[in-house]
């Protein structure tokens, strides 16, 4: 299987090389990419040299266009698909059906993958995408077990690309609007999910108070791991009841599924955390092709050791392997 | 490249109490070269802040007696020593040896933010946009005050290593950061 590894910076973009990646994605500093973080991102001359120096290793690069274009601004997504070609890059990610259909008029050769954000989660509609917009890829959302996507492959020649590692939206992505509610941004428009603009934390003796668009998300004590407010993993109070309604802050490690995804006939295992550091990337890369290398020969799977590395220091299958559904 | 560790190693203790007596402002002084250094060698670092350049960044190593106010000022950027608090937009605080370490690219951020080692408050855009902007610059503390020694060079990385070995603190970027 193919690792598909993410790069917020150019220097990261080397580090996944260097630490095995087959695969890197990453975007342009613009709206037009679902990781618009301050800091972040790829200027056109640093994605030209990028994807050379990447393409000189063996490796791919997928450039992420794939926020949902404004009406009346569609020139910045149709640029960034044209620049995307002109930088060389292997394929574009993308989510919109109108984009699609732009890239498939105006640039045929260039790969099409769909992207998370279209929230693409049965065969029909993945197969509607194969045949209207040469999509030759989908990245499956984090809502479906493992059962669910083998039993998509039996029904599409598309290939599937699942999350394996990172941050964990467990929502239909592309169609969430928690954070719009309370920061009136969100991935989908603005490449923003919970922004860090509308993020405010507080310690006050000990006690950590994590604050979105000005509602208080989560509140931790002394010594306990510190979350990212996003609502979706918030802690709520209803009734008589206090806890986190959708999920808990904990980060996706698929890492032990890996032989079941591969069974499920699986062609690209994704890594989130493109807003991430470049010591991230080459420890959780370097980690995922080890153990890639050792499930294609058949050897042991080593020991994942990333758990630090992960929001609220704790990982989950997710839905892959979620008992209730 | 390390993993992130369990424990962020401890500073020397002597480098706080020598600080707690020195004067500020030769030290200043020559941080304000060292960052007018960092512009010149780095302005694609200054250049990803992008609004955030104008901000106050008031960056608080908890073992040192002493709080570093950075305006990075759009390429221009001004250090001020302190002894308290100053005025600022976004305040990143935590051990010294976790800080050197975010930024020679031992430690990640996010952990050590998960894990509370670092503390960020005011304007957190702010904050992810200077760690980003470092983060992708790989910059070399070290490297840039040997550049910065001329005759000196030598001695200062003899030094620079023993404190490193003894500390075990990152005074220097360990993984290759040199060209593709």
């Amino acid at each position: 299987m193919e690792i598909v590894c993410p790069a917020g910076t150019p220097a990261a973009l080397r580090a996944a090389v260097k630490a095995g990646a087959h695969t890197v994605y990453c975007g342009f500093a613009d709206e037009t990419n679902a990781r618009n973080f301050p800091g972040l991102n790829f200027e056109r001359d640093e994605m030209r040299e990028s994807i050379a120096r990447a393409h000189e290793h063996g490796a791919k690069v997928l450039i992420a266009i794939n926020t949902y274009p404004r009406a009346g601004a569609e020139a910045l997504w149709h640029r960034a698909v044209a620049d995307a070609a002109g930088c060389g890059a292997d394929a574009i990610i993308l989510a919109d059906p109108g984009l699609l259909a732009f890239a498939a008029r105006e640039f045929p050769d260039l790969r099409r993958h769909l992207s998370v954000q279209a929230a693409a989660a049965n065969a029909d509609i993945i197969n509607f995408y194969a045949a209207e917009f040469g999509v030759k890829r989908v990245v499956l959302p984090r809502v479906l077990s493992v059962p669910e996507i083998a039993a998509i492959n039996a029904e599409t020649d598309v290939e599937t690309e699942v999350f394996v590692f990172g941050g964990l939206c467990v929502m239909a992505e592309g169609r969430c609007s928690l954070s719009s509610y309370a920061t009136g941004k969100s991935p989908n428009m603005n490449g923003v999910c919970s922004p860090a603009s509308h993020v405010e934390y507080r310690e006050e003796a000990g006690r950590l108070d994590a604050r979105l668009g000005g509602y208080t998300i989560h509140r931790v004590g002394a010594g306990e791991p510190a979350p990212y407010p996003t609502l979706c993993k918030g802690c709520f109070t209803a009734g008589d009841k206090t806890g986190h309604l959708f999920e808990d802050p904990v980060s996706l490690n698929a890492e032990a599924l890996m032989p079941a995804l591969q069974k499920a006939g699986v062609t690209a295992l994704k890594i989130e955390g493109r807003q991430r550091s470049v010591s991230y990337v080459s420890q959780v890369v370097r980690n995922f092709r080890a153990a890639v290398d050792a499930l294609e020969a058949g050897l042991p799977m080593p020991e994942g050791m990333l758990a630090r590395l992960s929001e609220g220091q704790a990982g989950t299958t997710g839905a892959y392997k979620k008992t209730w559904r | 490249m390390s993993e992130t560790p369990d424990q962020i190693p401890i500073f020397p203790l002597w480098p706080g109490r020598a600080l707690r007596l020195a004067p500020l402002r030769p030290l200043q002084l020559g941080l304000n070269r060292f960052v007018a250094r960092l512009a010149r060698e780095h302005p694609k670092m200054f250049r990803r802040l992008g609004e955030h350049g104008a901000k106050r960044f008031e960056i608080d190593p908890v073992d040192l007696p002493v709080v570093i106010l950075l305006e990075p000022r759009e390429g221009a950027p001004r250090v001020t020593l302190a002894r308290a608090t100053q005025p600022h937009d976004a305040r990143i605080a935590g051990p010294l040896a976790a800080l050197l370490g975010m930024v020679h690219g031992a430690y990640d951020g996010d952990a050590l933010f998960f894990s509370r080692d670092l503390v960020i408050e005011g304007d957190t855009a702010a904050v992810l946009a200077l760690r980003n902007a470092i983060d992708a610059a790989e910059l070399d503390l070290a490297a840039e005050i040997e550049a910065l020694a001329g005759p000196a060079r030598g001695m200062v990385e003899r030094i620079v290593a023993l404190a490193e070995k003894r500390t075990g603190v990152a005074l220097t970027r360990h993984e290759e950061a040199e060209a593709w």
